[in-house]
């Protein structure tokens, strides 16, 4: 992966998000937190509806990040959760993640990854940095 | 509220997780990821967070209010099929900003002597 460069633009990825996805996240991950499943109890600790695991929008920024890539060369990868990804039921929720190549230096890039739900930010300072083979 | 004599000790946990093949197609599964000679990037959570859970439940810290802040991974390597690997966990800061209890683990997945990946999870606990 050496033809990436510094500032290019990389182009966005639409991952759609749904009810299953969730509970197939919940069970490869262990995370069974009933606030990613169950809509009631969402809602009885204050949240809108169900909401995504943020660590499932950070999975997902790693595919994309795979996907420039390959998982074997991603040596740091971090972000905040700043906005919940609400799940309503019977619907899909568009989450699309684009990137830039922010630096180039000691045979790493490092990716500046926006990640948004219905136009709002729900990763904050999310990068990633891939080792150049 | 976590004691303050918590912040700065490590606590090594007492199970090896052995990494299945199938573990790993399960998590590249949801996130579309064909490639399965390694697990992906984020999949360390799933062996990191628990035991944080474990050792932060059993500080005494009520796991219902906690929301997810921040993580960081740092990959030495990839994970792979048949590791066997060790979680040490350390409590690197605790503080209550506005009402709510922020607290930073870190957790270093080894392989024997070898340091595979290290997560640092902000965890909020909501007031």
């Amino acid at each position: 992966m050496n033809n990436l460069e510094l500032g290019e633009e990389l182009a966005p990825k639409t991952f759609l998000i749904n009810r299953a996805l969730l509970v197939a996240y919940a069970n490869a991950s262990g995370d069974q937190n009933p606030i990613h499943q169950d809509e009631e109890f969402a809602k009885s600790v204050g949240l809108p509806d169900v909401i995504a695991h943020g660590m499932l929008t950070m999975a997902l920024a790693g595919k994309y990040l795979s996907e420039i890539s390959g998982s074997v060369a991603i040596t740091e990868f971090s972000a905040r959760f700043t906005k919940p990804v609400v799940v309503p039921a019977n619907t899909d929720v568009s989450l699309i993640i684009s990137g830039k190549v922010a630096e180039i230096s000691d045979g790493s890039a490092k990716v500046e990854i926006t990640a948004s739900c219905n136009d709002v930010k729900v990763l904050g300072m999310a990068k990633g940095v891939i080792k150049l083979q | 509220m976590l004691s303050p004599d918590l912040v700065g000790r490590t606590f090594k946990g007492a199970d090896t997780t052995t990494v299945s093949a199938e573990s790993i197609s399960n998590f590249a599964a949801v996130i579309g990821e064909s490639n399965l000679d390694v697990a992906p990037p984020t999949f360390a959570i799933s062996i990191t967070l628990d035991q944080s859970q474990k050792l932060l439940q059993d500080s005494g810290l009520d796991w219902t209010r906690v929301v997810h802040g921040d993580q960081k991974f740092e990959i030495k390597r990839p994970i792979v099929a048949g590791d066997k690997l060790v979680c040490s966990s350390t409590i690197e800061s605790a503080r209550v900003m506005a009402g709510n209890e922020i607290v930073s683990v870190r957790s270093d997945l080894h392989s024997g002597a070898e340091l595979v990946v290290s997560t640092w999870s902000t965890l909020v606990v909501r007031a």
